[in-house]
């Protein structure tokens, strides 16, 4: 057996022998933290993986997961590995077409689904998945009448294994040292803003550099201890819960329900924490809410206090030293407001924490480096895997996505858009070469974002090159960058700003329910359903007036001139945003043609007659009136 | 196969003058779902109270597993397994869901006044065997996010899934569920058909329901009784029922 760690079942092998009893996952189950420790974790994959040898799973397959982050996800990924061949995660919300497309385009043998609701899924598209052998399902509840030829539970998958390494002790070992870092790892398919998604081949090599390049800037220790929650099938995610937590060996946490993450936060305190700028936003506006409604004195201590965390952190941007009188004041509004407040968001043990994805607005960064959370922005690309730059420790700026990390380089072409370039480039997309060719140039991957570098190396990103727009009279503007700007407020959960080849700018508005609710609340407004409440007048005034905030910072010719407030919130499961909650454009601008007509018309009402599409392909249709809104 | 778990013979039961059921007789086979159904005032409710043992019926006799209960009080037949849900929900709304669900498993505590009030030793022991009794039903029942909400908060249709949690709590045989689907949208409605069905179908648990939703009842239920004005007008498979010229009458009206 060769002595290499080149790929993720070797590691888990060294892990079981070096940490043996420390916990390695830990699941929240009958209310209870039940941890495996990497023994069992290592035992668990190389049964699950001899009993996919003994199904008929040969070096090179497939193995296609979807479902919660749960541990049969990962060690499903490894064992799946640990036979020889790759994974693949497919989100767990995917609707039909989209968990068929991805199953068959992968070639997968096998599919591990969580539980009934997404074996029903794969199980009606099962006439058009030649190449699916099993179906292997985690959850058995509900599943005793399903008597389909192609169903095995995970359990029995299991104990096939165990039969099997019983018979042929030395099988396990034989496998993984057949596996080499050159071998593909997983295939992670992007969600991509148009048309269908494409596969991008990672090898082990690719991100056990990656993880140890993001490990030289932003250390993990193995005594960390992680949650993770967002959907494994991100490359984000594979990142900290498989290759990091692999090499440095620290604790991941699933947590009991999509729906308790945030209590089951605030219950293992992690060291670490990666998640999309949504997650961020919606702690601080959750704290901004609950102050509202807190004691007199909390809600004195919480005036007091963080102005000057504010001071305090932008003195920290400014890398300019605290004066004495302002770190005394530091230790008291520690112990005053921000341990206590941290304790509440389960924040108080985190040493380093990130986001990605989308830009994080200014606001919500400096809220929390005035808590004293150390919130980094990070930057890449699924086909890099996953990371290529980030903020260097105490060198945070808000419009900046960092520096590259070390063995990244990253250059501007002369068009403006954004390379890199490193060891963890994708060797390309599967069964696309057109789509490698076009993406990855001499070596360089061309990410389609524009950009810029700032004088002291930080990378600034500005949009999708393509995303860059002209109004009728050539203006330029970056519709992502405005709708960013209105998405900083709290009232408002999405935005679409319409303006290409026309005469000026528009903006169609999703409100945020619960926090516009609750100031309806307040103003003694009754409403009944999102729609009704986004309809109403004095929503549409506070909404202006958020608006008009925005329009102050735009230069003259990119002010917004009109909006409307949508009648229902962008749903990815109506194809309108993808599945990381990014706008598809053309599909909106398809979909919402009759607003957006009227947006450029006199008119200040639209009726609406539509339909709409819930994630089990039933469809409602729907009627109701929007008004439109003029802007000075 | 088919062994008849709940005998209800010739029940009649009157309030003064009224009648409300008039000599009302079915069986409900081990391991169904058995569907009451009927127009408003059809006596549907009471018929629910009389197996339970709220109402006692003047006359006829109810047995469950061959053991006569017609004389039992609730928490008697309680004990034997018989466990329902209330139409309009009767949880404790200023206790959290845990606890409710603790509450159901009530009849099982053996410890003592004296014993449970020590708590450390014997109360504690039997205290974990019944947190982790009910824990298995919040992962069945999939309410963890809301385990320590005071129920009062909590949104119609999930104190509706608690109240049927807490009835599971009891360790029914025969589950009596009253209109567990008023009041729902159409996706609650699913999800609760669904637990039924898992109910029935994981833990064995013989279900009787009354229910408005014609479309579910169809759907899941094994065996369909109606009832009109206090009298069983049809018994049979769904399918038998729905083509019963009679029940057509009773929910379409009567040419005259």
């Amino acid at each position: 057996m060769t002595d290499a760690l080149d790929t993720f079942p070797k590691l888990l092998a060294r892990n079981a022998r070096e940490f043996g009893a420390k916990p390695a996952l830990r699941e929240k189950e009958f209310g209870i933290w039940q941890a495996l420790s990497w023994q069992q974790y290592h035992d668990k994959v190389r049964d699950f993986s001899l009993g996919l040898v003994s199904l008929g799973f040969e070096r090179g397959d497939t193995v296609a997961i979807i479902g919660n982050n749960r541990p049969e996800w990962v060690c499903a990924e490894l064992a799946a590995q640990g036979a020889g061949g790759a994974s693949v995660g497919i989100y767990q919300d995917s609707n039909l077409n989209e968990v068929a497309f991805v199953i068959d385009h992968c070639d997968a043998k096998f599919v591990v689904a969580e539980d009934q609701e997404q074996v029903d899924k794969i199980l009606d598209l099962i006439d058009q998945l030649p190449k699916l052998k099993n179906v292997i399902y985690t959850e058995p509840r509900g599943m005793r009448k399903y008597d389909h030829p192609t169903l095995v539970s995970f359990a029995a998958v299991e104990e096939k294994g165990r039969a099997l390494n019983q018979a042929e002790p030395r099988r396990w070992e034989q496998n993984l040292a057949a596996g080499g870092g050159g071998d593909t790892a997983i295939i992670c398919y992007t969600s991509g803003t148009t048309g269908f998604p494409k596969g991008a081949l990672l090898t082990y090599d690719n991100l056990i550099v990656m993880g140890k390049s993001v490990n030289a800037v932003d250390a993990k220790w193995a005594s960390d201890e992680f949650v993770s929650f967002l959907p494994l099938a991100w490359i984000g995610e594979q990142m900290v819960s498989l290759t990091n937590s692999l090499l440095v060996g620290f604790t991941i946490n699933f947590p009991e329900d999509p729906n308790t993450v945030t209590e089951d936060i605030r219950e293992i305190g992690p060291h670490t924490m990666f998640a999309p700028p949504r997650v961020w936003e919606n702690m601080s506006s959750t704290v901004q809410v609950k102050i509202m409604d807190t004691t007199p004195f909390k809600r004195f201590m919480y005036h007091w206090a963080m102005p000057i965390g504010y001071k305090i952190a932008d003195l920290k941007f400014k890398k300019q030293p605290l004066p004495f009188g302002l770190s005394l004041l530091h230790k008291l509004t520690y112990w005053a407001l921000f341990r206590p407040l941290k304790d509440r968001l389960g924040l108080s043990n985190l040493r380093t924490c990130s986001t990605g994805g989308a830009a994080l607005g200014p606001d919500v960064f400096r809220f929390f480096h005035a808590l004293g959370v150390p919130l980094k922005q990070i930057y890449g690309q699924t086909e890099i895997s996953g990371i290529s730059c980030i903020h260097p420790d105490g060198d945070v700026q808000f419009h900046t996505v960092g520096k590259p990390i070390p063995g990244t380089e990253v250059k501007i072409s002369a068009d403006g858009e954004i390379l890199s370039r490193s060891a963890s480039i994708t060797p390309g997309y599967y069964k696309n070469d057109a789509a490698t060719a076009q993406t990855i140039r001499d070596g360089w991957l061309h990410s389609g974002d524009a950009g810029y570098l700032t004088d002291d190396g930080h990378l600034v990103v500005i949009d999708r090159i393509k995303d860059v727009m002209r109004l009728a009279d050539g203006t330029q503007f970056s519709p992502q960058y405005i709708e960013n700007r209105l998405k900083f407020s709290p009232y408002i959960k999405e935005a679409v700003v319409i303006g290409n080849d026309r005469p000026q700018l528009t903006a169609m508005i999703c409100i945020d329910m619960s926090i516009v609710g609750k100031w309806a609340e307040n103003q003694k407004i009754s409403y009944t359903t999102y729609t009704d409440l986004a309809a109403r007048e004095p929503v549409y005034g506070l909404l202006q007036q958020e608006v008009e905030k925005v329009n102050e910072t735009l230069p003259l010719p990119a002010k917004l001139r009109r909006f409307v407030l949508l009648y229902k919130e962008l749903d990815a499961d109506d194809e309108e945003l993808t599945r990381t909650r990014k706008v598809r454009r053309t599909f909106v601008a398809e979909r919402y043609k009759d607003v957006i007509d009227a947006l450029y018309s006199e008119r200040t009402k639209v009726p609406i007659d539509t339909t709409i599409k819930f994630q089990d392909g039933k469809t409602a249709r729907f009627q109701t009136v929007l008004l439109l809104r003029n802007l000075t | 196969m088919n062994v008849a778990q709940l005998e209800v013979n010739d029940i009649t039961l009157r309030f003064g003058g009224v009648t409300a059921i008039k000599g009302v007789g079915f069986n409900v086979a081990q391991g169904s779902i058995h569907a009451i159904i009927g127009p408003n005032g059809a006596g549907k409710t009471s018929m629910l109270n009389c197996i339970s043992g709220v109402y006692h019926p003047q006359e006829g006799r109810i047995a469950l597993d061959g053991q006569d209960i017609t004389a039992l009080s609730p928490y008697a037949r309680t004990r034997l397994g018989l466990a329902r849900t209330f139409q309009n929900i009767a949880l404790f709304k200023g206790m959290t869901v845990l606890d409710n669900l603790l509450i159901g498993r009530h009849t099982h505590q053996k410890a003592g006044l004296l014993a449970g009030g020590i708590y450390y030793g014997r109360g504690q022991k039997e205290e974990v065997i019944h947190r982790e009794y009910v824990e298995d039903i919040i992962d069945f029942l999939e309410i963890e996010p809301i385990r320590k909400k005071t129920v009062g908060t909590l949104a119609y249709g999930l104190q509706k899934r608690v109240e049927l949690a807490r009835a599971l709590a009891l360790e029914p045989k025969i589950l009596l569920l009253d209109e567990p689907m008023a009041g729902m949208n159409a996706e609650e409605k699913e999800d609760m058909a669904r637990f039924v069905l898992d109910i029935n179908d994981d833990r064995g648990t013989t279900i009787v329901m009354i229910e408005h939703d014609m479309g579910v009842v169809m759907d899941i239920s094994n065996r369909v009784v109606v009832l009109n004005f206090g009298q069983k007008i049809a018994d049979g498979t769904p399918d038998e029922v729905q083509r019963d010229s009679q029940v057509q009458k009773a929910y379409l009206g009567q040419d005259e």
